[in-house]
């Protein structure tokens, strides 16, 4: 698997996504920096957590109108899966990329901890490293991650099976307890339309060695590197 | 020459916080009455912040030295070989001034700050820790001020990509005008790619990067180094704000320009900004230094050279370069968008010469100017020692479980998840252990090494008895690495005391650096950096001592590293550094006293520093032999607090613990006894033998069992869940009560 990591001078973990990818594929990913708009042939695009260019707007929204974004847009129509976590997910959103926003934790806080996650769909080039319905433990750590959508996304993504992760508790269930930030429906990750761009807020890349106390994000990583060799 | 012309009045001279004997040694320095800049160069150069006049002549008595360190005190941070090729570079420094006036900056910059003084010498940062003192919980400003550190010290570290992996805090009413906020950050480098601020080559640029100069900030060292008064309040203009994107620009900046052979010396502008970083860099090198200021990018029109030279903006640094690699490095900033200016040139005239407008501003001796700052021997008073006390004069608890859960859920003790969840622990993908352990453990990419590192203090010690509050603070950080399994190497002082011009505070100073040395001495334990912070007091009421120490150990194999959750059903629990006779504890200055008898008094526990390094010695042989599974050493609350810790942190064992019917069982549940572990293991008798082979005390008491129960002699003292709810609930009620 070839990637492409963008790396904004505010990307955070782009150097922990690099070590997760290098582990899963064998292959050393690309890193892209924001102001260009040349990218080599790669089978995955990754939009690394962190905040971007400071983010003193709006989470993601000076990302999704950098250089290096045009690009991943024009790949991304022509079927390049990308994937987008944490201040990723906040600029696919931003970007149009992936519906709703969003919107700071309803803790009003910045929130970092070991949370579980449900795999909603393993039908997917992102998830076929998982079984469907597993849940998977690995951290999140932001502050803006209460995903928000009008009724009628809420429901479209729920009608097409769009939404790929939900925060739950250690046996599964969704509870208010197990939900983070406040996010509408528990939703930790969602799909577009054709499941080619997935944005999510936990970090599985910072759950792939056992020193991290956890591996369970490397289904994600080896899901991908098996799909897209 | 043209020097504009300000009339330097006693009231002029007073406001910069010169004594006027120290007036008279400038004027003697320059021969002539300095200007309004020049005061102000002097002003802040010999500001106790930067000249650390009442504390150097006690500060050189510190060890200093080991085979491990390349560079020790005097530096913007120390560094130690950690083998390989690599070495890390740390220090801790306060922020406590600002952080009263305005906690969410002024502890943000504090973060901010410790950081510039670690990558400016080439390290990469790999962790940033935090101590915090605050007021009572009752009082009206403590929450405010908690709510303001946290959400800075998060702020900056989470934005600039740094994890946050280790912290404490203290609550006392002796920090209701004074709070601490104290902010160390580790790096790494490699050995032969480390930089230094000491200038060399006359006729090389001087180099002005990163983020523009602005208003904020003038006279933030003089500030922290006076006492509050009730208008403190109105020096909130002093405080500094903090960019932590700008910072992440700059330190990436730094570090690829560091990969290439242009910089000759680099320094970062911290407290008293532009000046002491020109200065101090010019001053090292014997050479002089001429800075034109209008080449200083700034932020507003009109400033002077008085406040382009005493700012103290943040994210900014000053380089030598060498000839010809200016294209090379301007390409580098250029690329992270940030402004790089040169700013003037190194001379040979041995003198600092500032020129704005086509004049000469200011023309002050280098020599002087640095080697002339006052250093005091201030009169000092020993504490006087305070009484031992007796178990037997405590009263016991009603119940020890109630007493247990009393001591883990008071303010001291209570969980910090509620801050410490506020903080990015995971980023850069290296934390081993995170909060909530003894030190934190950082893994080093491409080896097997890791970094155990902590941060320590005990304030009632150190208010019983300076000596033996010093020399503990040190010892607690040795334990806490030393358990883990990592060695330890050197550590970072910061000492937080009130007025060093009273007697009875340069007595506190005095006795607490004596303690350090000693237990740094006997632990072959240097101290590499530090930071003093004078002037802690309001009104005249000072903080309790407290010399933080931040500890740096290194585990050769990150596999072998040790937790403190209990491991496995049936395990022996062992405590090394204890007699299996012992029925008693030392309870005097104990969390127990003042949380359930209601005291403070009391001598504080004794050390026994040869006991103590063999005692860790042999824990990280224990650790390193895997004969182990869990391991925890014994501080706040005594023994059965240590037990509660490891079954709380495991989430699903309980242990029973052998409680000596004696009417002294208090005392040993709940003493501070110093030098002590707890280990679980599954062979008691082979590592009993081990201890007393090494010299070391060693008992069995008590073991591992399944389920949620923490019981005595197997009658209950209390549920693990009821212990895990109250230990958890102080914080999140409190700060929810008052908003």
């Amino acid at each position: 698997m070839r990637s492409a990591i963008i790396v904004f001078p505010g990307s955070n973990r782009d150097r922990d996504m690099q070590l997760a990818l290098r582990q899963a594929s064998g292959q050393e990913p690309h890193m892209v920096w924001h102001k260009d708009t040349d990218m080599p042939e790669v089978d995955l695009i990754v939009v690394p957590g962190g905040f971007s260019y400071g983010d003193y707007l709006r989470a993601g929204a000076m990302g999704a109108l950098s250089p290096a974004m045009r690009t991943v847009k024009e790949r991304s129509g022509k079927g390049v899966p990308v994937l987008g976590v944490c201040n990723g997910f906040q600029i696919l959103t931003e970007a149009g990329m992936l519906p709703g926003a969003l919107m700071r934790n309803a803790g009003l806080k910045f929130i970092c901890k070991q949370v579980h996650l449900r795999v909603e769909s393993a039908q997917t080039v992102f998830t076929s490293g998982y079984a469907q319905g597993q849940v998977i433990r690995v951290p999140v750590a932001h502050n803006d991650g209460n995903y928000f959508a009008d009724p009628d996304t809420l429901k479209h993504l729920e009608d097409r099976d769009l939404i790929a992760f939900r925060y739950v508790d250690a046996e599964g269930a969704e509870s208010e307890g197990s939900n983070p930030n406040g996010s509408q429906m528990n939703i930790a990750g969602i799909y577009n339309e054709s499941r080619t761009v997935l944005g999510l807020m936990p970090h599985p890349e910072d759950a792939i060695d056992p020193l991290h106390g956890g591996i369970e994000g490397k289904g994600l990583f080896h899901g991908l590197a098996q799909a897209l060799n | 020459m043209t020097i504009p012309s300000t009339s330097i009045t006693d009231a002029v001279v007073a406001e910069h916080g010169l004594k006027p004997d120290e007036y008279q040694v400038l004027l003697k320095i320059m021969g002539r009455e300095p200007n309004l800049t020049e005061l102000g160069i002097f002003s802040v150069m010999w500001s106790e912040h930067c000249s650390y006049k009442s504390s150097k002549r006690w500060l050189k008595t510190l060890p200093t030295e080991a085979p491990h360190v390349i560079q020790g005190p005097g530096e913007n941070a120390g560094v130690i070989d950690i083998g390989e090729g690599l070495a890390a570079i740390f220090k801790i420094e306060s922020h406590n001034h600002p952080s009263f006036i305005e906690p969410y900056q002024g502890a943000a910059t504090g973060v901010g700050g410790i950081l510039r003084d670690v990558f400016t010498m080439g390290a990469r940062p790999i962790a940033n820790l935090n101590a915090l003192r605050f007021g009572s919980p009752d009082h009206p400003k403590t929450r405010h001020l908690i709510s303001g550190v946290v959400g800075g010290i998060g702020g900056y570290g989470n934005c600039i990509g740094v994890p946050t992996v280790a912290g404490e805090v203290n609550f006392h009413p002796a920090y209701d005008g004074n709070i601490l906020v104290n902010a160390m950050t580790v790096g790494l480098a490699k050995t032969d790619k480390i930089f230094y601020s000491a200038a060399a080559g006359p006729g090389n640029a001087v180099v002005y990067v990163g983020a523009k100069t602005g208003r904020d900030g003038i006279h933030g060292a003089t500030m922290a180094s006076k006492e509050f008064d009730e208008d403190s309040e109105e020096k909130r203009p002093t405080v500094q704000v903090g960019d932590p994107f700008t910072e992440k620009l700059l330190l990436e900046a730094c570090l690829e320009l560091m990969a290439k052979d242009c910089i000759v010396a680099i320094q970062d502008m911290g407290a008293a900004g532009l000046t002491s970083s020109s200065v101090e860099m010019a001053g090292k090198g014997g050479l002089g230094i001429e800075l034109d200021l209008d080449k200083v990018p700034v932020r507003e029109t009109g400033m002077t050279a008085y406040e382009i030279m005493l700012s103290e903006s943040q994210e900014r640094m000053l380089m030598i370069i060498k000839p010809g690699t200016e294209a090379e490095a301007r390409a580098v900033f250029d690329k992270w968008d940030l402004d790089f200016a040169v700013i003037g040139v190194l001379t040979e005239t041995g003198n600092i010469v500032l020129k704005k407008d086509g004049d000469v501003q200011a023309e002050i001796p280098l020599d002087p100017l640095v080697d002339a700052a006052p250093e005091y021997d201030r009169p000092h008073t020993p504490t006087p020692p305070s009484p031992m006390i007796e178990t037997a004069e405590i009263p016991a608890p009603g119940s020890l479980g109630e007493a247990l859960a009393t001591l883990l859920s008071c303010p001291d003790m209570a969980s910090r998840r509620w801050i410490w969840e506020q903080y990015d622990s995971l980023v850069m993908g290296d934390t081993v252990i995170g909060p909530g352990g003894d030190a934190a453990l950082v893994r080093i990419q491409d080896t097997k090494r890791a970094l155990a590192v902590t941060v320590d203090c005990t304030p009632r010690y150190v208010v019983a008895d300076p000596a033996v509050g010093g020399a503990q603070a040190v010892a607690e950080t040795w334990r806490n690495i030393c358990a883990t399994g990592a060695k330890p190497l050197a550590v970072t002082n910061n000492l937080n005391f009130g007025n060093p011009e009273r007697p009875a505070i340069m007595g506190q100073i005095v006795g607490a650096v004596q303690g350090m040395g000693e237990a740094c001495r006997a632990l072959d334990y240097p101290v590499i950096s530090g930071n003093v912070s004078l002037y802690n007091e309001t009104e005249g009421k000072p903080i309790l001592p407290t010399p933080v120490i931040g500890g740096v150990g290194l585990l050769e194999d990150v596999a072998d590293a040790c937790t403190i959750a209990l491991k496995s059903d049936g395990n022996a629990l062992v405590v090394i550094g204890q007699r299996s006779d012992t029925v008693d504890g030392w309870l005097g200055a104990s969390i127990y006293l003042r949380e359930i008898a209601g005291r403070e008094a009391g001598a504080p526990p004794p050390l026994d520093l040869v006991r103590e390094r063999k005692a860790g010695d042999l824990i990280r042989s224990l650790i390193g032999n895997g004969a182990v599974a869990a391991c925890h050493d014994i501080s706040d609350g005594g023994l059965l607090v240590t037990v509660a810790e490891m079954a709380l942190a495991s989430g699903k064992l309980g242990a029973d613990v052998a409680v000596p019917s004696a009417e002294t069982a208090h005392g040993w549940c709940f003493g501070e006894d110093q030098g002590r572990y707890v280990v679980e293991t599954a062979d008691p008798d082979s590592v009993i033998a081990r201890s007393e082979a090494a010299g070391v005390p060693a008992a069995r008491i008590g073991q591992v069992q399944a389920g949620d129960q923490l019981t005595g002699n197997g009658v209950a003292l209390i549920s693990l869940s009821e212990l895990k709810t109250k230990h958890e609930a102080w914080l999140p009620a409190y700060m929810a009560a008052g908003a």
